[in-house]
């Protein structure tokens, strides 16, 4: 029994890194854009098509049929392919919608997230594709004493850890953190003690966005890749985000964490529950307190 | 100091020239024409009533209304048309907001040492805590645990670091007990005695009325009387008349 939920548990957490991942890029984004990034599984999704585009099409679109870029150089590539898309989207379209109200950032980032499924939705097989690249050094199981696990979901796990604790140390101990927070905080004052938030606000949509890249490179050779995978996992990430707190980072991050250990440990008890859980755990966290477990009470 | 003396000098570190600035938030039009005019190493006093408009000429000055026109100079350079965050470099403002504007989710510390450097000749933090004790009592603790004496003494404190020249301080004294009125009087005067120059939004004429070169009275968005520091005992019932709600 205790082995089944350890092993469930281990599935569960590599599902959390995932969630914390995203709800980390989201909670980031709307901490200092104020916006509610709806175009986040999309972007995620875009993470991993790139990924996959970068292997298995980008060598016969430019001719050389030897080419495929593998998992490694996608790793840096796709992160930076989405950031940039989300520095575009938000100097060009979300820029507009500051002085307006919230909705409008919601209902242009929804839109954003529909026209890029559409588009994947055109050209590829909506069911999925599997990521043919998975690096050779990651094939393979390795024991934990409890269960056998694939090499690479451990990767996976510890890799995303890493990134989360990176985020957050940079956003909690360093200089370029308490800019943001400040900004987060007063953007007015902050902009006039010098400091151009416009452009910190930019590089926050990037980077959150490239986050959510991120997480798609990492899914591809999980998941299969596919146009919707982005709006299956957004719906229980917003569970995450208003769970955790909104814009809170490290609600967000173990939020994240521990709705995918309960998600998974609730499959050894009643399994038809797991995907209904966190729903429920969202509700009662909206009765108890509705500003979220990390978020400050207003 | 005779007039003589003056006027040429005057020409010469000219540090702030306001004309006609107009400004408005939204459809509210605020500020109807102000015309300030500051020497380096002066202090200005902005005096009125609530609503008068003297909070917005601060903004105004960086940039933080919807929309403003006319023409600020600083040193000579017109700065209407620049972006905030580009103001506070080119003119070498601190500013100090009515509201203190400490963040709740940094230190003390990182409060402190957030404005990033304007140009040389700010203060060391050696010295701003000399200047200012109780903070490095508290400097590891959130900016909002503090008193409201100790959050107005980091609100000033954190623009003395930068390097900025001009420091636009709003209603510093308000809600504040009498002995830290006081202390503040102490501390405007020895950053006066450094070479700061200062514009003082203030409800409390007695506290400002010893620190200042020059009151401007402003009403409905104007300057409707400029007064100098020598020639205030003269005029009490003017200025008491303007002051009275």
């Amino acid at each position: 029994m205790m082995r089944l939920i350890l092993a469930q548990g281990m599935l569960g957490l590599n599902n959390g890194v995932f969630y914390a991942m995203l709800s980390l890029g989201l909670a980031v984004i709307f901490g200092m854009l104020n916006v509610i990034n709806f175009a986040h599984g999309a972007l995620y999704m875009l993470g991993a098509f790139v990924a996959l585009l970068l292997y298995s099409y980008l060598g016969t679109w430019i001719g050389i049929d030897a080419l495929h870029i593998g998992f490694w150089p996608a790793l840096v590539i796709s992160p930076i392919v989405v950031g940039l898309l989300g520095i575009v989207i938000e100097r060009t379209m979300l820029r507009r919608l500051y002085s307006l109200d919230h909705i409008y950032g919601l209902l242009l980032t929804f839109g954003i997230a529909l026209v890029l499924q559409g588009v994947f939705s055109n050209y590829f097989n909506i069911s999925g594709t599997p990521y043919p690249a998975m690096p050779a050094a990651l094939t393979g199981i390795v024991n934990l004493g409890f269960m056998m696990f694939p090499k690479y979901r451990l990767f996976v796990i510890v890799f995303s850890l890493i990134v989360c604790f990176l985020t957050w140390y940079v956003i909690e101990r360093t200089r370029i953190g308490a800019y943001l927070r400040a900004g987060t905080e007063n953007p007015e004052l902050v902009k006039a003690f010098g400091i151009n938030v416009p452009l910190m606000v930019t590089l926050t949509f990037g980077f959150g966005t490239a986050l959510a890249g991120l997480a798609g490179v990492l899914a591809a050779p999980i998941y299969s890749v596919s146009p919707l995978m982005g709006a299956d996992v957004i719906i229980i990430v917003f569970a995450v985000v208003v769970i955790g707190g909104m814009g809170s980072i490290m609600g967000a991050i173990v939020t994240g964490l521990a709705l995918g250990l309960i998600e998974g440990i609730t499959k050894v008890f009643y399994a038809p529950a797991a995907n209904t859980v966190i729903f429920f755990l969202m509700v009662i966290v909206l009765l108890v307190r509705p500003a979220g477990l990390f978020g400050r009470q207003k | 100091m005779s007039e003589g003396r003056k006027e040429p000098l005057a020409h010469s570190n000219e540090l702030l020239k306001v004309r006609d600035l107009h400004a408005h938030y939204g459809e509210s039009h605020i500020l109807h024409g102000i015309d300030l005019d500051l020497r380096e190493g002066e202090v200005a006093t902005l005096l009125g009533r609530n609503g008068a408009g003297r909070t917005t000429t601060l903004r105004a000055l960086l940039g933080l209304v919807d929309r403003r026109t006319g023409s600020i100079r600083m040193r000579g350079k017109e700065i209407i048309a620049l972006p905030t965050h580009r103001i506070a470099h080119m003119s070498l403002i601190g500013y100090c907001p009515e509201e203190r504007g400490i963040f709740s989710t940094l230190t003390v510390e990182e409060n402190l040492m957030l404005p990033p450097h304007l140009g040389p000749g700010g203060l060391e933090l050696a010295e701003i805590y000399e200047m200012f004790p109780n903070l490095k009592e508290v400097r590891r603790r959130m900016g909002t645990r503090l008193s409201g004496g100790e959050q107005q003494m980091l609100a000033i404190a954190r623009i003395l670091r930068t390097g900025a020249r001009l420091l636009l301080l709003d209603e510093i004294t308000e809600g504040l007990a009498p002995v830290i009125v006081k202390r503040l009087g102490e501390i405007i005067r020895r950053l006066r005695e450094r070479g700061f120059t200062i514009i003082l939004v203030e409800q409390n004429f007695r506290f400002a009325a010893p620190l200042a070169d020059r009151h401007y009275v402003i009403e409905h968005g104007r300057v409707i009387d400029q007064i100098e520091a020598a020639d205030v005992p003269a005029n009490m019932d003017r200025l008491n008349r303007y002051l009275s709600v």
